[in-house]
């Protein structure tokens, strides 16, 4: 009963929300583009991260290969095909990556991830520059920011579907144990390779189609812009603000987050960054578990009338290497 | 605990839909207008916040000075207008420029929008300008494609040339030099494999062909390369007399260093983005004698000594040798049109295609939405960095050959 009304609820709400290009002026429209880009980045880093702790900074690699898939084949493929083409090479990327990286722990997997997507936009830029002999490509397409707006939108609900069927799933039963402590999983007899290779190639694949719908955007696509650090940082920061192992934790953090950024970056551009590093140390310090993580404080607080106890976060995201381990 | 009636509610409601249709009243008004809008973003931070903050900016903030100060942009009917700037930063991101240009055409909608920095955030942007249409004066984008882009974006100027312009300028050069036996016909050439030196590099390969050629090395490295003696050793064993390297700044001035350590002097030296900067010039004095670069000015040009005079005395820094004056020269061509024809836009960009100004680079009139009159191609002389290229345009400075000996 409490699901069926939670899914109508949110029935309504995206409901709602594909409504508003009739409303909206472009800023608008590219203001939604930019939040629904971002909560769904967020929400599919936190699908995997969040879940299995395995701080990952690679978001940014997929986002670009699925622009850089849509700079190449704008021209020869239609354009749904060029999504497909898209997703295969996240998920195959992401297979291949994940089979060689998934045992590293720690803070061997966070070097790792930043090191990929460097590795992939050389790689991309070496391609580039000695077999096609050029670096700049062209994207014309007769796509309009609604529509990218309506696919993002699609996007965000189907990561978010998925994030909550995994909840429910064994296979999210399954990461609760291992993100609680992999030898244990591991004696019980859950694949742990299996189950996080699985979980990272999902969320692979939904950054990658970020990167591809959103591109169009753009007109002009080099690496320096499709594989922008910045985009994983943001990710990352967004999801642990909203609480990243939770459902709705990662658009509660990229939601305000992006909209203080434009305010910030509308109001303040010449302190920008000033603002923006003096909010994360509070954030850091009135929010250590997340918004989500604030809110159930809140609500657990509220009946009873005593505090809640002092219990540490369902996953603690491990920022230290795998010591513990034999 | 419910203090809002909703009778107060109501009246809130009212109130604020009185408000707002005023506001929305408000520019319709264009009798008592007090200001012309103009805004842009610019990458003020991140990567690309370098070039623009020697390119771009400054010559923004020198021109918005200069206007104000002078009473504001003037009108068809000799009322003046001070300018009122929205100024956003862009980040260095994509993203971020695109909704930043929304936001001055939607929601601050802004009389006219000045360029981003960069060939990929002016094309970034150019499907936005040309949606709300917003005249672009594209300057610091170098690209072949101008021509394309013209057809597709009608209100869209391109001021810098593309690759193949400065690449045959350069062979234009190297054929004189090599008439009159100066120098070989072997080249040794690197680029650094990102956007500026691919795009030269693959425009220099068959402007060199062309021009009868041989080009012996040819190695791109990647942005942020620090140790080029392996290069310029295999260079210097190369047999050519010419070596080019499409460079960024921070290469520039390490390749500059090292021929010197290791005693190579090319009979031509030229090197990328970078050598047109003032302080390459403070830096190396005497040993930048010589050296060729993508741009230079013409020093006799009046206009011109004392635009880049205004340029210290207000921003506190030298205008860069290339990229800037053209700048400087767009705003002063966007002035000029508003002058002619007023605030509305197709009338202002009608008059930027076909009308002839005056400005700091002399006589300018576009052909089709580009500026083809350009320095592209200059070289240190006397502490100055002066126009040799294309050779066959009046007022090229003749080139000092073969370079000098490192001092």
């Amino acid at each position: 009963m409490k699901t069926a009304l939670g899914f109508a609820v949110a029935a309504i709400v995206f409901a709602v929300l594909a409504l508003a290009p009739f409303y909206l002026d472009a800023y608008g429209i590219g203001l939604m583009i930019g939040m629904t880009g971002y909560v769904t980045l967020a929400s599919a880093w936190g699908l995997f991260s969040g879940r299995t702790g395995y701080v990952s900074l690679a978001t940014v690699a997929f986002f670009g290969m699925g622009a850089y898939t849509v700079a190449v084949l704008n021209e020869t493929l239609p354009y749904p095909v060029i999504l497909l083409v898209a997703g295969a090479i996240g998920l195959l990327v992401a297979a291949v990556v994940g089979f060689s990286t998934l045992r590293l722990a720690g803070v061997y997997f966070v070097i790792f991830t930043f090191g990929l997507a460097e590795l992939i936009r050389q790689l991309v830029t070496w391609f580039e520059t000695t077999v096609t002999g050029t670096l700049g490509r062209y994207i014309f397409l007769p796509i309009g920011p609604e529509h990218i707006y309506w696919q993002l939108l699609v996007l965000c609900a189907a990561t978010l579907l998925i994030t909550w069927w995994v909840g429910r799933s064994r296979l999210g039963l399954a990461l609760r144990v291992i993100s609680d402590d992999e030898v244990v999983a591991s004696h019980i007899g859950i694949d742990i390779a299996r189950t996080k290779l699985a979980l990272f190639a999902v969320s692979a694949v939904i950054i990658t189609l970020v990167g591809a719908i959103q591109a169009p955007r753009w007109t002009y696509v080099e690496p320096a812009i499709v594989f922008n650090p910045t985009v994983s940082f943001l990710t990352l920061i967004m999801a642990l603000l909203g609480g990243a192992s939770r459902l709705w934790g990662p658009a509660l953090g990229a939601i305000p987050l992006f909209l203080l950024f434009e305010w910030l970056s509308a109001n303040f551009p010449n302190h920008y960054s000033i603002l923006l590093g003096l909010l994360f140390i509070v954030i850091v310090f009135l929010l250590p578990r997340g918004v989500a993580g604030f809110a159930e404080d809140l609500m657990r607080r509220r009946p009873g009338g005593t505090p809640a106890p002092a219990k540490p976060a369902p996953t603690p995201l491990r920022s230290e290497g795998g010591e513990a381990r034999p | 605990m419910t203090t809002v009636t909703r009778r107060r509610a109501l009246r809130y409601f009212g109130m604020s839909v009185a408000l707002g249709a005023v506001i929305a009243a408000l520019p319709s008004a264009a009798q008592d207008r007090t200001s012309v809008k103009i805004g842009y973003a610019i990458s003020k931070t991140g990567p690309n916040s370098g070039g623009a903050g020697i390119t771009t900016l400054p010559n923004y903030v020198l021109w918005v000075k200069e206007v104000n100060d002078a009473g504001g942009l003037e009108m068809p009917d000799g009322k003046k207008l001070p300018i009122e700037v929205i100024e956003y930063d862009d980040r260095s991101s994509a993203e971020e420029v695109v909704r930043s240009i929304e936001r001055l055409a939607t929601q601050d909608k802004v009389d006219f929008i000045l360029p981003p920095w960069g060939t990929g955030f002016n094309l970034a942007v150019a499907p936005l300008f040309d949606r709300f249409g917003y005249p672009q004066l594209a300057v610091s984008a170098v690209t072949d494609k101008a021509p394309e882009f013209v057809k597709r974006w009608k209100k869209s100027y391109w001021l810098l040339g593309g690759g193949h312009d400065y690449t045959s300028a350069l062979a234009g050069l190297l054929t004189e030099a090599a008439g009159d036996g100066t120098i070989n016909k072997k080249i040794a050439m690197i680029s650094v494999a990102d956007g500026f030196g691919i795009d030269l590099v693959t425009a220099a390969r068959p402007s060199f062909k062309d021009a009868g050629f041989e080009v012996v090395y040819d190695v791109t490295y990647p942005a942020g390369t620090t140790d080029f003696t392996p290069m310029i050793n295999e260079a210097a064993g190369s047999g050519a007399d010419t070596f080019v390297a499409f460079s960024y700044p921070p290469e520039t001035f390490a390749i500059t260093q090292q021929a010197q350590v290791a005693k190579f002097n090319p009979k031509i030296l030229y090197l990328g983005v970078g050598t047109g900067f003032p302080v390459y010039g403070e830096k190396n004095g005497a040993n930048a004698e010589g050296i060729m670069s993508l741009g230079g000015i013409d020093p006799k040009n009046e206009a011109n000594v004392a635009y880049r005079k205004r340029h210290q005395d207000v921003t506190g820094q030298a205008p860069d040798l290339w990229g800037s004056v053209i700048t400087y020269n767009s705003l002063q061509m966007l002035q000029e049109a508003i002058k002619r024809r007023g605030l509305d836009r197709d009338a202002v960009a009608d008059e930027l295609s076909n009308g002839t100004f005056q400005t700091v680079l002399g006589e300018v009139k576009l052909e089709d939405n580009q500026l083809r009159k350009l320095w592209f191609g200059g070289q240190w002389q006397n502490g100055q960095f002066v126009a040799v290229a294309p050779v066959d345009r009046e007022g090229a400075a003749p080139a000092i050959l073969p370079k000098p000996a490192w001092k």
